[in-house]
């Protein structure tokens, strides 16, 4: 099972090590971080996305809530959440078609097109992880060079 | 005011009277405050034995105690009571000294990223980077260390935070807003949890070290009285009710006494208080709840569903919610019924096991000595103990019969904790009898607390299960490789009698059960620190065993 977990936390040094090193020790894994200030600069926001089972989903939230440096820890649901992950891809441009191809389809998901040369193309698409994951299929024939990916940030939707 | 001369202003006004330590290049400055100051020194010998010292007075008293240690090789040293104290939720204070603000990260002589290795193993950690910050980190540290469930903090102070002059403000209260140590128990989860006590056919009340930590003890036995439920306990909780009581069944677990062992697997509902369902208490996790109404009653919420699934969980301060739960009983009027079916059993079970468990047929048998101690030794005496075969044969056949009145490093299993543990509890605690009970390795592990012990009043009785090795790998090692033995023979050395004389402390060998009464009651009457060294057969095992990876009910019984 997949989970979004948002974690507000003490905006101090050393509270990444803690949150990761508490993931390690407890043989827990994270499938994606992202982490930055908030509105406040007092806290940052993590947001921790990671595999389990629901037993094991509730015991990384407990531990989590259990840390002194947490403020807040939610479990989001994926379906009353905007989360998106920005990833930069660099990918091969092995004949000037494939140039276009590629801008059709960066196109078609909203990505945008930056550093367009001639036996490369760089794409950012803001997207959820299965749309990225959908993307990377589709641009895999061309000859993928470089991935870089954020990280997931989430919020829960007003209201919700 | 100096950061230092605002450490002991801040030690003094959480009531700490001693210290448990050992000084170096990088806590020099705290310790030239310490001189001016009121508060006592006790010098070790080895920062790891501060740290178990402190450790001891914190479970005894319920203040954290404190041990000071210095920067690099200190602080390392300091490591494993760290990690001790808090596996068994025990409040302590641990202040290091570190290299100055500007040389941390440059790999300075005797540097060592304390709080980066002391992270997964400590409540909690404070480097101040400025003098200034000091009081408050000292009233956050006791405040963390001593509430909700207890533990272990490092306040690691650089050198010249420990020097630079600031203006300092003492807060009499502090707020951390990441911290909420108490929740109030729900009552209806209470409610829920008596409907289904009530309802159980078979009932067992499991209590933890919770119930210890936070003096559960009348309200447990009201309880338990009022419902007539038997009690077990884990390890940890030994003693949390008392064992000569007759709902008292004792110890579960790898060695716990086989009528709780055995009456643990039949009961249909538990309520479980102050514990963490350890896998040396229960055995396998799937094993122990398959037909089991699992009620669990903690402090720490993270504990629930952890390793066991429950039915019902009471979060709290144990102490609060069993005082709820015994109301609510009263009001309900409930008749306690003493002669049902399960009790009948209960106590059939018990009684039988009680006459016919099998024990060592020489004089000097485990069961018999210990016997021998708790005839001896008055009701109100502390018991420490180290680890190994001494300390299972301590759970077995030493009654604790005055709640709150043994401690063993039963999380981390820490050889060499008890005596200087005994040595804390002895600083707490000065009008009452204290005892390790030991082995020879784990001894050998801080013996040289005798140097602390004799040089500073502080007379505790080592009852020292002597059978030349180590004995619980050598138990292991007959049960489980054939008797390939290696590297469990101790040979007769050192000569304990002759060891315990050259620190200036007393050394009785004691041989036959007599001697052994006299040797006890030498150790009680006398000014320093007295070594029993009661020699045993070496192959004498442990049992009952549930070996690891097994369950309670595959007990293996001596034949
Ligand atoms: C610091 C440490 N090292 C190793 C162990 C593993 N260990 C557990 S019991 C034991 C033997 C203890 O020997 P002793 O203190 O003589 O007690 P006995 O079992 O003989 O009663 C050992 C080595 C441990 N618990 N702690």
């Amino acid at each position: 099972m997949w989970a979004i977990l948002s974690i507000l936390v003490e905006n101090k040094p050393g509270v990444l090590f803690k949150v990761t090193n508490l993931f390690r020790a407890r043989n827990f894994n994270i499938d994606s971080i992202s982490v930055g200030v908030t509105e406040n600069p007092e806290f940052s926001r993590m947001t921790i996305t990671t595999y389990g089972d629901e037993k094991q989903i509730q015991q990384i939230v407990k531990q989590l809530d259990k840390m002194i440096d947490t403020i807040e820890v939610k479990r989001l649901d994926e379906h009353k959440t905007v989360y998106r992950e920005v990833v930069l891809f660099k990918i091969k441009v092995s004949k000037a078609a494939n140039s276009m191809e590629i801008n059709k389809l960066a196109n078609a998901y909203g990505a945008k097109v930056h550093d367009a040369k001639k036996e490369s193309i760089m794409v950012e698409l803001t997207a959820t992880p299965d749309q990225i994951s959908a993307f990377e299929e589709l641009v895999k024939p061309f000859g993928i060079l470089e991935i870089a990916r954020t990280g997931i940030a989430a919020l829960q939707r007003s209201g919700a | 005011m100096s950061g230092s001369k605002a450490l002991m202003k801040a030690l003094e006004k959480e009531g700490v009277k001693e210290v448990f330590g050992l000084p170096g290049g990088a806590n020099l400055p705290m310790y030239d405050e310490l001189y001016k100051s009121n508060i006592r020194h006790i010098l070790v010998r080895h920062e790891q034995s501060a740290a178990h010292m402190a450790d001891g007075f914190g479970r005894v008293s319920r203040k954290a105690g404190v041990c000071f240690a210095t920067s690099g090789p200190g602080a390392t040293n300091i490591i494993t009571g760290l990690a001790t104290a808090q596996a068994d939720s025990a409040p302590m204070i641990a202040v290091t000294g570190q290299v100055p603000v500007k040389m941390i990260g440059r790999d300075a002589f005797q540097e060592s990223d304390i709080i980066g290795i002391s992270n997964p193993i400590v409540k909690y950690a404070f480097q101040p980077r400025e003098a200034s910050e000091i009081p408050e980190v000292v009233k956050k540290g006791f405040y963390i260390a001593e509430t909700g469930r207890p533990g272990a903090v490092l306040i690691d102070i650089p050198k010249d935070v420990q020097q630079n002059e600031a203006e300092m403000r003492f807060p009499d209260e502090v707020r951390i807003r990441g911290y909420h140590p108490w929740a109030d128990a729900d009552v209806s989860e209470i409610e829920r949890a008596i409907d289904l006590l009530l309802s159980a056919q078979r009932p067992i009340i499991l209590a933890g070290g919770g119930v210890i930590i936070s003096t559960a003890f009348s309200e447990l036995q009201s309880l338990a009285e009022m419902l007539m439920i038997p009690v077990v306990t884990t390890f940890k909780g030994k003693g949390a009710f008392p064992e000569n009581h007759a709902l008292s069944l004792g110890p579960i677990g790898m060695h716990g006494h086989a009528e709780a062992n055995k009456l643990m697997v039949e009961a249909d509902c538990v309520l479980a208080i102050g514990t963490r369902f350890s896998d040396r208490s229960v055995g396998t996790f799937e094993e122990f709840e398959k037909n089991l109404k699992i009620i669990h009653m903690d402090v720490d919420p993270a504990e629930i569903g952890k390793n066991q699934t429950t039915h019902v969980a009471v979060v709290g301060d144990v102490k609060a919610s069993l005082r709820i739960m015994v109301k609510l009983l009263i009001k309900r009027a409930l008749k306690k019924s003493d002669d049902n079916v399960w009790l009948k059993h209960v106590n059939e079970v018990r009684d039988y096991w009680r006459q016919n468990l099998k024990i060592h047929p020489g004089e000097m048998g485990a069961a018999k000595i210990l016997r021998k101690l708790r005839e001896v030794l008055p009701k109100e005496a502390i018991v420490t103990t180290e680890v190994g075969q001494h300390q299972m044969w301590a759970s077995l056949f030493f009654d604790v019969i005055h709640p709150g009145t043994f401690f063993s490093s039963t999380g981390l299993g820490t050889m060499g904790w008890g005596f200087p543990a005994a040595i804390g509890a002895k600083t707490a605690r000065p009008d009452v009898p204290v005892v390790d009970i030991a082995g020879d390795g784990s001894f050998n592990m801080t013996e040289n607390s005798l140097a602390t012990s004799v040089l500073e009043n502080l007379p505790v009785i080592v009852f020292l299960v002597n059978n030349y090795s180590l004995g619980m790998v050598a138990q292991w090692q007959r049960t489980f490789y054939d008797r390939r033995m290696i590297g469990v023979d101790q040979k007769n050395c050192p000569d304990y009698v002759k060891l315990a004389e050259s620190y200036g402390a007393q050394g009785i060998r004691a041989q036959s059960l007599d001697e052994l009464g006299k040797a006890i009651k030498a150790g009680l009457k006398s000014d320093v620190a007295t070594v029993i060294d009661i020699p045993i057969d070496p192959e004498e095992d442990v049992l009952p065993f549930v070996a690891p990876g097994t369950s309670l009910k595959d007990m293996i019984l001596p034949s």
